[in-house]
């Protein structure tokens, strides 16, 4: 994403290209690659991270019902995500003062979207695939392949924050 | 005696899981229409529109409604005048294994909460009731963790004021905020002991929205919809759908409040059999 940097909390936009899905074990077991020297299960420079775990895919379809889960249980790992080049992230609700200050400071973004329409989202993603921790079941990290995925600009790089907090 | 055949209650919770996670509760789709309407701010009533979209897509779809299928809480009224043949809890489980499984339903059941291996798709927490007559009426709650993890429990001292009790239930949606997919449905359980003043909260979401408010439910939704949270906690007046509560009977030294937030996905589906 070229233009990062200069979103603007409150910014509406439609969003096209390859997210990653992750949530809480995802992100443990990234953190515990991470402080052991291991690589991560994709490149996590310029990233964007979704908070995501969706339905088993129903037969003819893409994929399941797929909206965003609480982005704030992921809040302790993401400082050091950002350190390592994520750039965006995307789920719902409110951030930790931690998470923001680390967004302003590696100048990333994070979006939500609509909360609570897991079917409708399922529309705007391509194609989908896993590419690590099978084992998690619906947790497993999932590369997806989206058009026009909406989303609001949340947390900005220069410290704007929707939510109006301080 | 009336007897049935533990394979029907089996097959009833199949058909009630698609229900509830496929086809939003008519009473939760009326009350955000309404809200739509009567919104006027206007991301708020982006937002409710994606919702009420959501809801049409889903159904049209056979797609569930939120991606979190939720862990399945089952209540189940037995008439004492009907013999179940075969066993009745294992029936309700395996149901739910097969309707989740059968349309790709979401396995977010861990079956250790330390341990916290490969996820399942059961069991669910299944109440039982004993009711007089001879049917069986059962109940399926999918209840997504977003809201659930919002719960709160509170042990009031017995002098307690109604308005302190009030901001206290207040304040759990305030502290929910805008994390747990607001417009949320408020269950509150009063009285009781700690366990069932949460289980009467829990209850609570299954009572429809729009029938036998009372004063209290109504002066709580009032005062949660001045919180201004709104849908996805972006702003509006639409905080809260409904506040549902259910009392019960008490001890002298205490005064138990819990509240269970549910999200606007609130999903449910009964029969009688």
């Amino acid at each position: 994403m070229k233009n990062l940097e200069q979103l603007k909390a409150g910014q509406e936009i439609c969003f096209t290209g390859i997210i990653y899905t992750a949530r809480d074990q995802a992100h443990k077991r990234m953190e515990d690659a991470i402080k052991a020297g291991k690589r991560l299960p994709f490149e996590i420079k310029g990233a964007i991270i979704y908070y995501c775990g969706p339905t088993r895919t129903p037969k003819g379809k893409i994929i399941g019902s797929s909206g965003p889960t609480t982005s704030s249980r992921m809040d302790g790992y993401t400082p050091l995500l950002l350190s390592q080049g994520l750039v965006g992230m995307i789920g719902k609700g409110a951030r930790s003062q931690e998470v923001k200050d680390a967004v302003k400071k590696y100048k990333g973004v994070y979006f939500l979207t609509y909360a609570g329409c897991g079917a409708l989202l399922s529309k705007y993603i391509e194609s989908a695939k896993i590419i690590a921790y099978s084992d998690l079941g619906p947790e497993a990290i999932m590369e997806l392949v989206v058009k026009d995925f909406p989303l609001i600009v949340a947390l900005d790089a220069k410290g704007g924050d929707i939510y109006g907090k301080a | 005696m009336r007897e049935i055949k533990a394979k029907q209650i089996l097959l009833a919770i199949v058909e009630l899981v698609r229900q509830a996670n496929f086809i939003l509760r008519s009473d939760v789709l009326a009350a955000l229409k309404n809200a739509y309407r009567a919104e006027n701010n206007n991301q708020a009533k982006i937002i409710l529109k994606a919702i009420l979209d959501n809801a049409v897509f889903a159904k049209k779809e056979s797609l569930a409604i939120c991606q979190d299928t939720g862990m399945p809480v089952v209540f189940v009224e037995v008439g004492q005048n009907i013999k179940i043949k075969g066993d009745l809890k294992s029936a309700i489980n395996q149901g739910i294994e097969m309707s989740y499984k059968k349309y790709s339903l979401r396995n977010s059941i861990v079956a250790d909460p330390l341990l916290r291996k490969t996820p399942e798709f059961s069991p669910g927490i299944i109440h039982i009731d004993m009711v007089r007559g001879s049917k069986i009426k059962l109940t399926v709650l999918p209840k997504g963790f977003g809201c659930e993890n919002k719960s709160q429990l509170k042990m009031f001292k017995p002098t307690a004021s109604l308005e302190e009790i009030k901001h206290f239930i207040v304040g759990a949606v305030k502290d929910a905020g805008p994390d747990a997919c607001p417009p949320y449905i408020v269950g509150v359980g009063i009285g009781g002991t700690a366990d069932y003043a949460s289980f009467l909260a829990k209850k609570a979401l299954l009572s429809r929205i729009q029938i036998r408010n009372s004063q209290l439910e109504n002066d709580l939704l009032k005062d949660i919809n001045k919180t201004g949270i709104g849908p996805m906690g972006l702003g509006g007046k639409t905080t809260a759908l409904a506040v549902k509560i259910q009392k019960y009977p008490t001890h002298i030294a205490g005064l138990a409040v819990s509240v269970n937030i549910s999200c606007h996905a609130l999903r449910s589906a009964c029969v009688i059999l």
